[in-house]
């Protein structure tokens, strides 16, 4: 698989949030304007890409070898936990710029499925190490991507007058299913 | 069954239903709701693992300290997710096929994590017990009913049964992901009128 | 009881008892359902086979099979007696909508399609999916590759694809043509 095929069809073809249904929760819970958006976007392609990286590791030259791969799931996680915690506390220490910019938002990564999700996925996929990390890295863009659309979208529909039922919530989900249906335009895009 | 008990297990269905008030647990509530037969699978999975979790959290959480609790909460989860998706695998075998990679994903679910932090971290083993049944049944109930409701739009059928002919179109957009936010978008609005919630 | 204080000796007491717990229900469990976990996924193959292949048998197919070099393809061959009487191939397309398409074919010695069953898709709930049904597979039933080609009415052959689903009907018989090339090269290899 070229490389560009893998970014086309996390982006666009099978977007994460859109049609994989991987991290609604910030997708929903971060998006109500662009630049926490834009923050948060960045913050999960760092912690995607690294931690995508660490459990292709831990799998390779751990699970696979011992046999071990019924415990993935364990072990990823606390993969993940342990890196977020530890970007945290290294990013507080080195870069305080940075640390305001992404600071916020790295606890809420640890209970992301996005980051476990695609982790498991490239272990699954029987990705190498450079395919594996595109393979986060692409992922990681379509999932800003759409946090950035929605967003945009969000602050729009913010101002409107709208029946009582409707506000919050469902609005937003009426949202998110016409942005879907946009991107289903993609749909077969490489064949 | 005294007042509290009884509180507690209700709490889930209705008042603090985790899928249509609390908003918990999206991912699998949008990703594998295609038919009421994968909404009701997955909501047991989890109603499972949220019962077992919160009996095993709130047996322990004397002996953990309070630094460490989040980590240990989460090989608890993680430990009981791979065992249901071992199960799974061996004696369900179509319905693991189906729902994926959203099982090992139960352990990133936020109603469990949720529940074992805010509930099970404070209270006795039973009264923790009694807020899983009422939460699982909540979320098994929300994720049956969207499962159903997309698979009458989008199929023309109810757990598999089709009541109208293999030739009738039906609205296909419901089993596609877009359908997923706009049938959630619809039972929410409903929800909320019935219940008076909402802002 | 008194929580124990956050000293690292107790932290650490706690995690690892925490670990080894977790690593004990998990190999606990893994050993009860190791067994099971394969049965089960070796029966769907097995139905598959026997599903696709003429009756006139009397090994097990499945026990017997070959991987063919240099491919994911499996070959089951049926026998009476020592004579082969008719083989069934697990093959695959990429082409399909969404991604990878496995299906089992099998084959009279003749090239005549006997069945298939489709053993694992992602195609479109309702749309692609329809290449499972009966409508589309009896046009493959009786087909013979020796003489024909296997293509779809929109590339000038003789089957017509599943309305607005014409490109995972190709990859149906795509995954078909791929496992028949390879099931002639071993049997002239083998002759």
């Amino acid at each position: 698989m070229s490389y560009l095929m893998i970014f086309i069809s996390a982006i666009f073809v099978n977007n994460i949030v859109l049609s994989q249904f991987l991290g609604i929760c910030p997708f929903l819970g971060v998006s109500k304007n662009s630049s926490t958006a834009a923050g948060m976007g960045l913050a999960v392609m760092f912690v995607m890409t690294l931690s995508t990286i660490a459990t292709y590791l831990a799998y390779h030259s751990l699970l696979v070898p011992y046999h071990l791969e019924f415990m993935i799931t364990v072990v990823f996680i606390l993969i993940i936990a342990s890196l977020v915690q530890m970007v945290e506390i290294i990013l507080k220490k080195v870069s305080p710029i940075l640390y305001q910019a992404l600071g916020i938002f790295l606890p809420l990564i640890t209970t992301n499925c996005a980051v476990l999700g695609i982790a498991i996925l490239a272990a699954q996929k029987n990705y190498n190490l450079m395919h594996s990390v595109c393979f986060a890295l692409a992922n990681a863009m379509g999932f800003t991507l759409a946090l950035l659309l929605f967003a945009g979208l969000r602050e729009r529909i913010n101002t409107e007058a709208l029946p009582q039922a409707m506000r919050g919530t469902p609005i937003t989900l009426i949202t998110a299913g016409l942005l879907s249906l946009a991107f289903m335009g993609f749909a077969g895009i490489g064949n | 069954m005294n007042n509290q008990s009884y509180k507690n297990l209700t709490r889930g269905i209705i008042k603090e239903n985790p899928t249509f008030v609390m908003l918990l647990g999206m991912c699998p509530t949008l990703g594998v709701t295609t038919s009421a037969a994968n909404g009701l699978g997955m909501g047991l999975a989890t109603l499972f693992v949220l019962i077992l979790s919160n009996f095993a959290v709130s047996a322990v959480k004397s002996l953990i300290p309070d630094m460490v609790r989040i980590p240990c909460y989460i090989v608890i989860i993680a430990s009981f997710v791979t065992v249901v998706e071992m199960l799974m695998a061996a004696y369900l075998p179509a319905l693991h096929a189906r729902l994926g990679i959203f099982i090992p994903l139960i352990v990133v679910n936020c109603i469990i994590l949720g529940r074992a932090e805010a509930f099970a971290s404070k209270n006795g083993i039973w009264q923790s017990v009694l807020d899983a049944v009422g939460m699982g049944i909540g979320f098994t109930g929300a994720l049956t009913l969207l499962g159903t409701v997309r698979e009458i739009l989008g199929m023309g059928s109810v757990f598999g049964w089709k009541f109208v002919s293999e030739e009738t179109d039906t609205m296909m957009l419901f089993i596609m992901p877009p359908g997923a936010f706009l049938a959630l978008a619809g039972l929410i609005i409903i929800f909320n009128k019935v219940t008076g919630a909402g802002k | 009881m008194k929580k124990p204080a956050d000293t690292l000796k107790n932290m650490i007491l706690a995690m690892v008892v925490t670990a080894g717990f977790s690593a004990m229900i998990l190999s606990i469990s893994h050993i009860i359902t190791e067994e099971p976990i394969k049965k089960a996924q070796d029966a769907k193959k097995l139905e598959a086979i026997q599903a696709v292949l003429p009756p006139e048998y009397d090994n097990n197919p499945y026990q017997d099979r070959i991987t063919i070099s240099g491919s994911n393809i499996e070959l089951y061959p049926a026998r009476q007696g020592s004579k082969i009487t008719s083989v069934a191939l697990k093959t695959y397309s990429d082409n399909a909508f969404g991604g990878r398409l496995e299906l089992i074919v099998g084959f009279l010695l003749n090239g005549t399609i006997t069945d298939y069953k489709i053993i694992s898709h992602k195609e479109t709930p309702g749309l692609g999916s329809k290449v499972a049904e009966d409508k589309f597979a009896r046009q493959l039933r009786g087909f013979n590759l020796e003489k024909q080609k296997l293509r779809v009415r929109q590339d000038n052959g003789d089957i017509d694809a599943v309305t607005s689903a014409t490109i995972s009907s190709r990859a149906v018989l795509d995954a078909i043509n791929r496992a028949y090339d390879s099931y002639n090269k071993f049997s002239t290899l083998g002759k």
